[in-house]
């Protein structure tokens, strides 16, 4: 569930993968931050992640919320992508007995989810096994 | 001298067989498969529509194209199945690629000539000097009535081309365009599948356009069939590009390299620039390369290309567009492809 | 700083409670703590409690609820932290005892989860998620511990039997509770063969949508008379939070929230895991179970699977682990299950744990978890 504000103003993320690094201790955060986590120093400066990396985890989701009931059974992961940065998201065009961890994937630009018949059309990256 | 510097192209990898959609509503798959020279469509999963495929093919044109996104002064996106009635598909587009806010964009529309349309306006708005880029995307997830004839034949996909007057792979040598008011094919607001004219939609529709649109940019440019190295022209099934050709003075073997339909479909706003893309694909520096787009409603939109020497270095820096259609394909029943398609939708 | 007793606890039947609402249920609950304690006012109350507005529409819970238990213009405050609200509602009641502040502070917990249908409670529970980065893929709350689980069994090989070992023993436990939703056995079969609900984890491996509450009443040590009863004592406490997306995590099989509570805890109390005899761990997935004995240092790192295989945590084994039947048999009603857990290990260290009493359980732990371990809450209880 979202709301038209909230979809937009995390639109430099979902659809251009923007995040920043701080110059410091070079830990990448996505989404993007104030203050370095690591080093609590405020000098971070604007990159964008690797587009391809490998699945660490992942899981099928068979009892969905709400907004994706027409989309059950799906698979969600986390992927580790090449720039080390670990990135939670459906992975698609692929049978669930193909999944592996360790498998290597892509970004793609997808439709995310709809609010309903009415609502906004939701949009982001998923990952595709290469 | 301006022309395309970038191209790329995006389709989904579920396809149903012929067979498959004529079991279920009782037909005769061998007549279809025939009659329309056509083997199987590409069906978009739920999760693609035109935007997100818009979005993939430029990704592939950039790849292609050595230009920072943001030196993109228009962008548009011609569709007959654009997602939103009212909120454009190009602000998705030009969003996604980082070329806003600086940036004109406009949705197209003309049934499956709203590609083409999109190429025009993008490539002379750089011939004029007002933009340094235009980015135009032929796409379309085209829905069939089930059990109808285009039911066979409506595919998804599509293909994006960078317009530029540096880096040029494909220079514009000249454009044409032929109109009328023709009522073919059409579809009302609030009505979910289109309706059209049966045979009228041949002869005084198809042919006529493209045929006005051939002859009217061959006797333009000075150049006769035999000078072109390859023709494309919008594919509604696998015949009528044959058809034409041959009534225009085309040889088969100029159209066979763009000629996808048979195992894509037809991908609407996104057939006759899948074409292109496909035949720039496999073109060599100097090829002479025409293409005829067909609109219903009616129109066609034709364009003469001649490849430079850059084609070899941009070709495989992005996926083929055979390799596209060709690879990792996965077959539909048609109980799964009704479902994609939301011609089936489960209760609330 | 002052030591701090617990003089009285109180929790009802749990389970789909169609007849009562919140109020309701909470102040049932919470008097019969009073009774317990013999305590008929209270300086202040703690109440945890993970989304009334989600669940009941309903929001500023601690004022309705101080004025429906009687207790009038009493300083009185809803805490939240996902799943750990429970715990964390105690940590706060009881350093409010220890510094001074008041004598007499209830601390309790309720939640109030059948009113909603059950898309809206997963979202309900999926709201401990990162929205933006978690919930907008389609995460779930059980999504999130079914990635952990399919981690932790790639790098440590844990079983999926071992999985359903948590589960078999927590009903176990649970058949001997009569107050548990789900006071029955069951078997490894059973918990195999169950509806796949995220890949790995079926149904029985996970916690239910529970309605109820529990409460104690918190009371300076010095203070107690002699009772009936022997004291308890709560002799550590420790708090901690890290990344609630689970992507940002180091180590997604690590529950550091966990052990750097437990190393807070560890120390005020000054005993190691050695000297526990008996744990409520926060079961909300069976594999969650599994990864706290590790963070908890009862095991080492990636031999929970093998802990509970072997029957160290058994009701009979060398340290007793969900007594109570856990979240899995007992219920998890969100807000209420961390101060259930401290009912329990009162009542184990007080030898009134009826049928599943564990002999000479002096000292205890509850630890208590929100979300994928994006906070938690670790108390132990000594008995005099």
């Amino acid at each position: 569930m979202t709301t038209p504000s909230r979809y937009w103003r995390e639109i430099p993320q979902r659809y251009r993968l923007e995040a920043n690094k701080c110059k410091n201790c070079k830990t990448i955060f996505f989404p993007p931050r104030l203050v370095c986590a690591e080093c609590k120093k405020r000098d971070l400066v604007a990159i964008k992640l690797a587009e391809q990396g490998e699945i660490i985890t992942y899981t099928i989701i068979r009892v969905p919320p709400r907004q994706f009931v027409d989309q059950a059974p799906y698979a969600v992961g986390i992927v580790k992508l090449d720039d080390g940065v670990n990135l939670m998201g459906q992975i698609v065009d692929c049978e669930f007995e193909d999944l592996k961890i360790g498998i290597r994937v892509k970004i793609e630009f997808r439709k995310i989810f709809d609010e309903g018949e009415s609502g906004i059309l939701c949009y982001g990256y998923k990952f595709v096994p290469e | 001298m301006e022309g395309i510097v970038g191209y790329g192209a995006c389709i989904p990898r579920n396809r149903i067989k012929v067979e498959e959609i004529a079991k279920v509503w009782g037909a005769d798959a061998p007549s279809y498969k025939r009659g329309l020279m056509l083997e199987e469509k590409s069906v978009p999963s739920p999760d693609q529509d035109t935007i997100t495929m818009s979005v993939e093919a430029t990704k592939n044109a950039l790849k292609r194209a050595p230009i920072d996104p943001k030196e993109i002064g228009a962008v548009y996106v011609g569709s007959e199945s654009h997602p939103y009635a009212v909120k454009p598909s190009g602000t998705v587009l030009a969003e996604a690629i980082g070329a806003t806010p600086e940036v004109h964009t406009a949705d197209f529309e003309f049934a499956c000539k709203a590609g083409t349309e999109g190429m025009y306006v993008a490539l002379n708005l750089v011939k004029a000097g007002e933009i340094k880029y235009g980015l135009a995307v032929g796409a379309d997830t085209s829905q069939g009535a089930p059990g109808d004839a285009l039911e066979y034949s409506a595919a998804a996909g599509a293909a994006a081309f960078i317009f530029g007057k540096e880096n040029v792979v494909a220079e514009a040598v000249d454009t044409y365009s032929y109109m009328t008011d023709t009522p073919d094919f059409w579809r009302r607001e609030y009505q979910y599948y289109p309706q059209h004219g049966g045979r009228f939609t041949g002869d005084p529709a198809y042919f006529k356009h493209i045929i006005g649109a051939g002859k009217g940019i061959m006797e333009k440019a000075g150049m006769k069939p035999s000078d072109f190295n390859y023709v494309i022209f919008h594919q509604p099934n696998g015949k009528f590009p044959f058809r034409v050709g041959k009534m225009l003075g085309f040889e088969k073997k100029q159209i066979e390299p763009g000629w996808l339909v048979s195992k894509l479909g037809n991908t609407y706003s996104g057939s006759s620039p899948l074409g292109l893309t496909a035949t720039l694909d496999i073109s060599e520096p100097g090829d002479k390369i025409l293409i005829v787009s067909y609109g219903s409603g009616a129109g066609s939109d034709a364009f003469i290309f001649e490849v430079t020497d850059r084609i070899k270095e941009v070709k495989d820096l992005a996926p083929r567009t055979r390799e596209l259609l060709d690879k990792n394909r996965n077959y539909l029943e048609y109980g799964e492809y009704a479902k994609f398609r939301q011609k089936i939708k489960k209760a609330d | 700083m002052r030591e701090v007793a617990i003089i009285g606890v109180g929790m009802t039947k749990w389970g789909e409670l169609w007849e009562k609402s919140l109020r309701d249920i909470y102040v049932e609950t919470a008097l019969l703590a009073l009774e317990d304690a013999g305590i008929d006012k209270v300086d202040s109350m703690y109440v945890g409690s993970m989304s009334s507005g989600l669940f009941v529409g309903q929001e500023h819970i601690a004022s309705l609820l101080a004025d429906y238990l009687g207790q009038a213009n009493i300083p009185s405050s809803r805490i939240e932290s996902a799943c750990a609200s429970g715990g964390l509602a105690l940590r706060l009641g009881y350093l409010e005892v220890a510094s001074g502040v008041s004598d007499v502070v209830l601390v309790g917990g309720i939640e109030k989860m059948t009113d909603v249908s059950g898309h809206e409670a997963t979202y309900a529970l999926g709201t401990a998620a990162d929205q933006e980065y978690e919930g907008y893929h389609g995460m779930t709350f059980p999504g999130l511990y079914a990635l952990i689980a399919r981690a932790h069994m790639e790098k440590y090989g844990t079983t999926r039997e071992q999985l359903a070992m948590v589960a078999v023993k927590n009903h176990h436990n649970g058949s001997k509770n009569p107050l548990a939703q789900f006071p029955f056995q069951i078997t490894v079969d059973s918990v195999l063969n169950s509806v796949m609900v995220a890949d790995p984890l079926r149904i029985l491996d996970c916690s239910p949508i529970t309605d109820g509450a529990a409460a104690v009443v918190l009371y300076p040590a010095e203070m107690v008379k002699k009772k009936d009863k022997p004291m308890v004592k709560i002799t550590g406490s420790g708090h901690a939070t890290d990344t609630i997306a689970l992507s940002s995590r180091k180590d997604i099989t690590w529950l550091e929230a966990v052990y750097k509570a437990a190393k807070q805890a560890y120390k005020e109390a000054n005993k190691g895991p050695k000297d526990i005899d008996i744990i409520e761990v926060h079961d909300c997935f069976t594999i969650a179970e599994i990864c706290v004995l590790e963070a908890l240092g009862i095991v080492e790192k990636g031999k929970g699977g093998d802990a509970v295989e072997e029957g160290m945590t058994s009701l009979k084994g060398k340290i007793p682990v969900n007594a109570s039947g856990g979240l899995k048999a007992k219920g998890h009603p969100v807000g209420a299950t961390g101060v259930a857990q401290v009912v329990e290990i009162v009542k184990q260290l007080q030898g009134n744990a009826g049928e599943r009493q564990v002999k000479k359980a002096r000292v205890g732990l509850a630890q208590n978890m929100g979300g994928s371990g994006g906070s938690s809450v670790v108390h132990i209880f000594e008995r005099e």
